[in-house]
């Protein structure tokens, strides 16, 4: 797959060529080479240097004050939310954070109670058709028509997305390329792997080739090799300019993939910013991993909780964030970088994949 | 080519596209757009393609096993109904048999299960097509269908002595309003349906009945019976066989405006019910 793009074009060496988005690449790849040494935000920012502070005209996304509930439970709280154009948006969060709700909502296939809510400028959900027909969405499930063919399922969305009659088999071959469908174009779906399913749920939502991509946990449940073929298929949709917004509860999707991460949880976004700033921002520069028994553990925890240090048990240790400000007085252990798994984990309280 | 922009979309982050409005090249979307409703068919015939033998099998054996049991069953002991043979009045019944099972039937179960096993409704409403456009197009579908398969009886009283008739292609329009109706009742059920077991109580409380007393396999005259008469009045079953019976056999009057007047009223109660009811369960 990487290979494929690289024939094309699609390499990342080829994008460092042109402009803005020479520039835009060039840090994104300096801020994950760099993400733990401690840059300044500003010199590793990425399209984040635009995000707004104030609803903004060119946003991708907006939401304000939405607030959606089922029956007694409250999916999303009070979620204000700018995604700018042009970036890769993480919506990182536990699951039952609301992130799939957020998603639905955007595509108005679920309703908001209370707020505001535009994509692509378009009001929600009085436009939500227009706002549709430019958007692609990558569902969390997978709810491909497990009788019908690649290019059956591609077919039928060309039509759904009003692909002109004469540009819709250059679409599907399009589509089957970019997800490196192209030997299993006439295989039913009931056939594919659980890789190659993933990779035709994002070639569908490819098709008419969107501004704005939704993807709703676009790896789960995928084994690694997949996932890593998932990640290049996202980061060459970023690189050629497609805003996306993704949902994940991993770590390292977010990490690696988004120039802006959004931590979301109990149905409201509780922090924002690039990888880095959320990392300094929440966790600090270092940590200090301290190992022993369970019981020296929690002696440990405590004695961190007195000195007013925060902490969390992390596997088999007990890892003390901030450990950049000790002097002296620091327990026995292996100092590390901070990472966006402590800042995490420090905003929810909930440990994470 | 793959994720460069296409000539419809501006594309590099700064350049956003007018907001508000469609990005340049790309076109309004307005209400039961053609595109959307022949999307969502061309899904259908897609699989239609694939398992067209046994949807065909089903809809043809079972009324033609109607026909033979009664037709021929009955038959010997009955001569003649009205002024035609049983076998003949039999197969013109028979045909709002075959209409409505090849449109209730689909439109309760492949919606339900397009809906809630696959999630396939999930994935189209994502595009942009809106419930009336989903429900719509799966219906005329099913209507189109069904509309076919209603002159499957004709064909084999045709075969036992039915004499062909020009009005016998009316059956066409006949089953393809009447089969739209149903099918939208169908897609009704499926929406208020907790699971697919509660389908049972709708078979045999509701379409069982109505097949029965729709003057399919014994008269309804209101000289004989005239609370079976009232009755069936409410039955859109009873008007499509009066129908499909004056066509088939030349008789078509100026009556016959009411039935096909009762056959529409229906469908289209019938369609706002199913956009409404579907909606309602699709969008949280």
């Amino acid at each position: 797959m990487i290979g494929a793009w690289a024939t094309r074009g699609y390499g990342r060496e080829s994008h460092i060529r042109s402009g803005a988005m020479d520039r835009r690449i060039g840090r994104s790849r300096l801020r994950r080479r760099l993400q733990f040494d401690l840059v300044k935000p500003e010199t590793l920012n990425t399209a984040a240097a635009g995000v707004p502070t104030g609803p903004s005209p060119s946003a991708a996304i907006s939401m304000s004050g939405v607030v959606k509930r089922f029956g007694p439970i409250t999916a999303v709280d009070g979620l204000d939310l700018e995604v700018p154009s042009g970036v890769c948006f993480g919506l990182l969060g536990p699951n039952g954070a609301g992130k799939s709700t957020t998603m639905r909502m955007l595509t108005a296939q679920a309703l908001a109670d209370e707020g505001e809510i535009s994509v692509l400028g378009y009001p929600m959900p009085q436009d939500s058709k227009q706002a549709r027909l430019e958007m692609g969405v990558v569902p969390q499930l997978d709810n491909l028509d497990v009788e019908l063919t690649c290019r059956q399922i591609l077919s039928v969305f060309a039509w759904l997305y009003r692909v002109p009659r004469s540009e819709r088999e250059d679409a599907i071959d399009r589509a089957l390329r970019i997800a490196n469908l192209v030997p299993r174009a006439g295989t039913i779906v009931r056939e594919l792997s659980g890789g190659m399913r993933r990779r035709l749920l994002v070639a569908r939502g490819l098709i008419h080739r969107p501004r704005l991509v939704l993807l709703d946990e676009p790896t789960v449940g995928l084994d690694p090799q997949v996932r890593q073929e998932l990640w290049t298929l996202i980061d060459g949709l970023r690189a050629a300019g497609t805003t996306v917004l993704m949902s994940t509860h991993y770590i390292e999707e977010a990490e690696r993939l988004a120039d802006t991460v959004a931590v979301m949880s109990a149905g409201r976004i509780i922090a924002q910013g690039t990888p880095g700033e959320l990392v300094r921002a929440h966790a600090g520069e270092r940590v200090l991993e301290v190992f022993g028994t369970p019981t020296q553990l929690e002696q440990m925890s405590e004695q961190a909780s007195r000195n007013g240090w925060a902490s969390r048990r992390s596997g088999p240790a007990l890892a003390i964030l901030r450990a950049e400000s000790f002097d002296g007085d620091a327990p026995r252990g292996i100092m590390r970088p901070a990472n966006l798994e402590d800042a995490f984990v420090a905003l929810t309280g909930e440990e994470i994949e | 080519m793959s994720f460069e922009t296409g000539t419809t979309r501006p594309s590099v982050a700064g350049e956003p596209a007018a907001v508000g409005e469609p990005a340049a090249g790309v076109r309004r979307v307005g209400r039961l757009e053609p595109a959307a409703l022949a999307g969502v068919m061309s899904r259908d015939v897609a699989i239609f393609g694939r398992n067209w033998r046994s949807t065909t099998f089903s809809s043809i054996v079972q009324p033609t096993v109607y026909l033979l049991a009664f037709g021929l069953g009955l038959g010997t002991l009955i001569a003649r109904v009205q002024h035609v043979s049983y076998v003949q009045y039999v197969a013109t019944g028979v045909v709002a048999t075959a209409i409505l099972f090849s449109s209730a039937f689909p439109g309760m179960f492949n919606t339900f299960v397009r809906w809630q096993f696959q999630r396939t409704y999930d994935a189209i409403l994502a595009a942009p097509v809106d419930v009336e456009e989903l429900v719509t197009a799966e219906v005329l579908w099913i209507s189109l269908r069904a509309s076919v398969y209603g002159l499957a009886p004709l064909l084999v009283g045709i075969a036992f002595g039915l004499p062909p008739e020009v009005g016998m292609l009316l059956v066409v329009p006949i089953g393809f309003v009447t089969g739209f109706g149903f099918a939208c009742f169908g897609v009704a059920i499926a929406a208020v349906a907790k699971t697919i077991d509660n389908f049972s109580y709708i078979t045999s409380a509701v379409l069982t009945p109505l097949f029965l007393v729709a003057g399919t396999f014994f008269p309804i005259s209101k000289a004989t019976n005239e609370g079976l008469w009232v009755a069936a009045q409410f039955n859109p079953l009873y008007h499509c066989v009066e129908l499909v019976r004056n066509a088939t056999f030349g008789d078509l009057g100026p009556g016959d405006l009411y039935h096909a007047a009762v056959l529409i009223v229906f469908a289209l109660l019938m369609w706002r019910l199913a956009v409404s009811q579907l909606g309602r369960r699709l969008i949280d």
